[in-house]
């Protein structure tokens, strides 16, 4: 029997305001545990939540991000249920009234096609504090600084049919929220998390199947095994005569597989009512056409501008859009040396190779967008020819120097295009190579072709590689075929 | 100086007749000689009291004295005080001591008013008796065999007994109302959203709100003025000036419309205390006003409804008490679910406890939209009664409770105690405002009329039950408890 996979997925991304969701407490990672959790964070009696605006700002730009629905209206619901890291018993969440409306995420397949993954809705909720079950003699510690911290879960439809395609969703949804600039997107410190939903059916069925929920998986790698072996699991079971329950699945990288948590007999009321504590959201149009505005231009668009205006192949436009600051400096790189192809050549040879080695981040690169661009103009005026331009890469690189004009000074490694120089170099090597000239002028025309690579060589050498090829290689010609 | 009223006290402040220390010292005396009987207090922080006297002293000689400096009162202990244990009447809450003050005590405290303590009430808010304290029961002064009234009993009684001249106290279904009533003292509820809940321990949040307990109509306008006001700390108070209340105090009531709805002159509601009502209304007749009978016909859903949307909200507002951070947590858990059931189990009293299962229950899965939706459309049809009545007349009169104050341990089953507040609770549901005055006597037991008018009107009332207190004494009546040879 064909099968197919049928994947939806939830994804918590923190967002990248200064304070909570609903206290004034900082929103910074990595502080000593609980100095980061005032009265409103601790839940202490008494004390009331205030929304913060940047929060819904945030949101809302997500929302017009993904050309969804605003609704004027959205309204915060409690959420009920014991935990010990979750300080009020309750988590306030949206749970019938969100911030943002259905809309559509493109994402990018291997293909080079791309697909529309539909957004069911996101609404705004208070992260829980976290629970420490180490260094605590077998009790457990509480650490509330994340308690509060705003995420805005972005729930989609089951529209992804391979665990390729949530991936490919989670980072187009990654792309949107850092181009945004509403969240780091720092998978390693939490700030994007995922649960994913998975059923399988027979190829062709339309009802779904019995889905499971695999909760709180954290990088991308992770989901795409997660499911993989998910949907693999479901298969299996269901050949071998069984049946998928419906329950939570927690996935375990170290196994690589999931395992279960909980079954929907076993699942809570959440008892969810509106908070009594906080207002109805209402949204004016002003308020969201004054953030319509302001909105960058986001990965989509700039994907199909570096295509159809810059020229740019799919394949590079789209590498060179997939994150606001590859983009960023790709176009600093483009406005420095006027052109957009040896840019996009540079940042994704030269430059993302020497990243790769070294396992920097672009944002870390020890070349700015413009060293590199500088250097970029001289080989367009050919100032310099490719083989010193890379030298000249390196320099830059290691610091050698702050511009490429000041490496190509100090290093002599300007083009030498003066025919008398390189003519003079040319009857030097001649002289020095009688049995090759011997030989090439016995030769055919195409193994002359082949033979000229030698005497090429020897004059380059010579200019220590700043000679002009090209002029090296017709001027040889001549002298040659005269011999 | 025990039995004057604030605006009195301010007087004799001002004119130097004493000093806010012998003021402070002569009511911690009294409260030192008379609550072990009483029991309207379940912190006392003379200490704190008497240095606060001193600063507002040296204010006052130093010419910065405010209208407030130096005035004595005591917080219900549902306020968040910074450094003072805040029970809130639960054994849950015995040792927690605030980190911070409510907004209102903040004020307060930025006025120049001096705390004595903390007053006893229902554990949580949840009685009308103030049977429900862990601190013990609270007694009436008039009656020390009646009930003080709840949940504000403690704050009720310590007005009533010149323990204090003024008191806080919060009201989520009656619960400054009914116990000024049955003590025979002015209690305010505002508009919900008039004064800031931050730092009120919450019961149910969209009904909570904090007011003034005093001896007259004319001292709740001077505390109400020191309370009100917007607070960015509570997304629910309302951004809307705050009037000087006294200024209207002497308005004429002379073409006064006054509407008696006639569900609160129905079945159940004792005769001597509608006698008492209606000689009280004879009064405003006499003023000039003119009165009607008006219907607010959902009046018999409003006890349903509340004790729906009430209890919903308190369960998921006392989630918090589950022993992992602050409050009663129990001796050695055997797990974290043994913790939870045994914090709670042992640190909330009965009526919390069935008020968090009939909240749980009316939220589940299943029953939350014949029950909390429900009650919510409900609350809407009452609001609107008021609206519209309110279309007809100024203001609304009746009686404060369908009786005088009860015996201690008389409500034995708590339905017969919620229909206690079958005149109180559906103000709160239509979160308009309403005073309860003295009007009378049953016996001994007093009889409070309440006023009601509409969303922030407050100097209305005011002044409507000001002017009864200047043609009526029933407010200076005090109780023989308490009477010392000076």
């Amino acid at each position: 029997m064909q099968w197919e996979a049928v994947i939806g997925l939830e994804v918590h991304v923190q967002l990248a305001t200064q304070s909570k969701i609903f206290s004034g407490a900082s929103t910074a990672f990595g502080a000593e545990p609980n100095t980061q959790a005032c009265a409103v964070d601790l839940g202490l009696p008494g004390v009331l939540p205030v929304l913060n605006e940047a929060a819904v700002a945030m949101a809302v730009q997500f929302g017009l991000g993904i050309n969804a629905e605003i609704p004027e209206t959205s309204i915060f619901d409690r959420k009920n249920y014991f935990y010990p890291d979750l300080p009020k018993g309750y988590q306030t969440s949206q749970m019938y009234h969100p911030i943002v409306g259905p809309g559509e995420v493109e994402i990018a397949l291997d293909d080079g096609t791309t697909k529309r993954v539909r957004v069911h809705h996101a609404h705004l909720e208070e992260d829980a504090g976290k629970s420490l079950h180490e260094d605590f003699h077998g009790m457990t510690g509480i650490d509330l600084n994340r308690a509060g911290t705003p995420l805005l879960e972005i729930v989609s439809e089951p529209d992804m049919g391979s665990a390729k395609e949530a991936v490919a969703y989670i980072k187009a949804l990654h792309s949107i929220v850092t181009y945004l600039g509403i969240s780091d997107g720092n998978m390693a410190e939490g700030s994007m998390r995922c649960d994913v939903n998975v059923s399988v059916r027979p190829k062709g069925q339309e009802t779904l199947g019995t889905r499971a929920e695999i909760k709180n998986v954290n990088s991308f790698r992770f989901v795409e095994k997660a499911i993989a072996y998910e949907i693999e699991r479901q298969i299996e079971l269901i050949e071998d005569g069984g049946k998928v329950v419906q329950e939570t699945r927690l996935y375990d990288p170290e196994a690589d597989e999931t395992r279960s948590m909980r079954t929907k007999e076993e699942a809570n009321d959440y008892r969810y009512f509106p908070c009594p504590d906080l207002l109805p959201v209402v949204l004016d149009q002003a308020y969201v056409e004054h953030l319509r505005e302001s909105l960058p231009e986001l990965p989509a668009e700039k994907r199909a501008r570096f295509e159809n205006e810059l020229g740019l192949s799919a394949y590079d436009a789209s590498i060179l859009s997939s994150t606001r600051p590859m983009a960023e400096y790709f176009e600093a790189v483009k406005d420095s040396c006027n052109d957009a192809k040896l840019a996009a050549n540079w940042v994704q040879g030269e430059l993302a190779g020497q990243l790769n080695r070294e396992n920097l981040d672009i944002v870390d690169s020890p070349v700015s967008a413009a060293q590199l661009g500088g250097l970029i103009c001289r080989v367009s005026d050919e100032t310099i020819n490719g083989k010193a331009a890379k030298q000249v890469f390196m320099a830059l690189w290691n610091g050698e120097g702050a511009t490429a004009d000041e490496i190509i000074e100090a290093k002599g490694l300007k083009q030498v295009t003066d025919t008398g120089a390189i003519e003079a170099m040319i009857d030097q090597v001649i002289a020095d190579s009688p049995v090759q000239v011997a030989q090439y002028v016995e030769a055919d025309e195409a193994k002359r072709g082949k033979m000229i690579g030698y005497f090429v060589g020897q004059v380059m050498k010579a200019s220590r590689g700043t000679a002009n090829p090209q002029q090296v290689n017709a001027l040889l010609k001549q002298k040659l075929d005269q011999a | 100086m025990h039995d004057k009223t604030l605006t009195e006290l301010a007087a004799a402040l001002a004119a130097g007749e004493f000093s806010s220390r012998e003021l402070t010292e002569s009511l911690l005396g009294r409260i030192e000689r008379l609550d072990g009987e009483l029991n309207s207090f379940i912190t006392v922080t003379a200490d704190q009291a008497l240095s606060a006297a001193d600063a507002a002293d040296a204010a006052r000689a130093k010419g910065d004295a405010g209208p407030l400096t130096g005035l004595p009162l005591a917080l219900k202990d549902i306020f968040c005080t910074q450094g003072v244990r805040t029970s809130c009447g639960s054994k849950m809450l015995d040792t927690f001591v605030s980190p911070y003050d409510a907004t209102v005590v903040e004020k307060l405290a930025a006025a120049g008013t001096i705390s004595l303590g903390k007053t006893n009430m229902d554990e949580f808010a949840m009685g009308s008796s103030n049977e429900n304290s862990f601190y013990g029961p609270v007694k009436n002064p008039w009656d020390l065999s009646a009930v003080p009234g709840g949940s504000s009993g403690g704050s009720a009684a310590a007005v009533a007994a010149g323990l204090v001249p003024a008191a806080l106290g919060t009201d989520t279904g009656g619960s400054i109302r009914q116990p000024a009533a049955f003590c025979g003292i002015t209690g305010l509820k505002p508009t919900y959203g008039r004064v800031s809940r931050y730092g009120m321990v919450a019961y149910a949040s969209s009904l909570d709100q904090a007011g003034p307990m005093a001896r007259s109509a004319e001292d709740c306008a001077l505390l109400l003025g020191t309370i009100a006001g917007h607070d960015l700390r509570d997304s629910t108070s309302v951004a809307r000036g705050v009037p000087d209340y006294r200024d209207e105090l002497e308005a004429s009531l002379s073409g006064l419309k006054i509407g008696l709805p006639k569900e609160y002159f129905g079945d159940g509601l004792d005769p001597e205390v509608e006698t008492a009502v209606r000689d009280a209304i004879k009064v405003y007749e006499s003023m000039g006003a003119s009165i009607r009978e008006v219907s607010l016909p959902h009046t018999d859903l409003a006890i349903p409804a509340y004790y729906v949307i009430a209890p919903a909200e308190a369960s998921s507002n006392l989630s918090r008490y589950d022993g992992v951070r602050f409050g009663h947590r129990c001796e050695n858990p055997a797990d974290l679910i043994d913790l939870y059931k045994r914090s709670r189990a042992e640190g909330f009293g009965e009526e919390v406890k069935r008020r968090i299962l009939i909240g749980t229950h009316t939220l589940s899965e299943g029953f939350f939209d014949a029950y909390y939706k429900k009650a919510q459309q409900v609350r809407r049809l009452i609001r609107q009664d008021f609206l519209d009545a309110f279309e007809d007349v100024d203001v609304l009169m009746g009686p404060a409770s369908p009786t005088p104050a009860f015996d201690l341990g008389a409500k034995k089953d708590p339905v017969s105690m919620y229909l206690q507040d079958i005149y109180t609770i559906a103000i709160n549901l239509a979160g308009i405002p309403g005073i309860s005055v003295p009007a009378g006597f049953v016996g001994n037991r007093p009889v409070g009329l309440q006023i009601l008018g509409p969303h922030f009107a407050e100097q209305q009332l005011l002044n409507v039950a000001h002017q009864f207190q200047q043609a009526t004494d029933w407010h200076r009546r005090q109780p023989a408890f308490g009477k010392e040879n000076a």
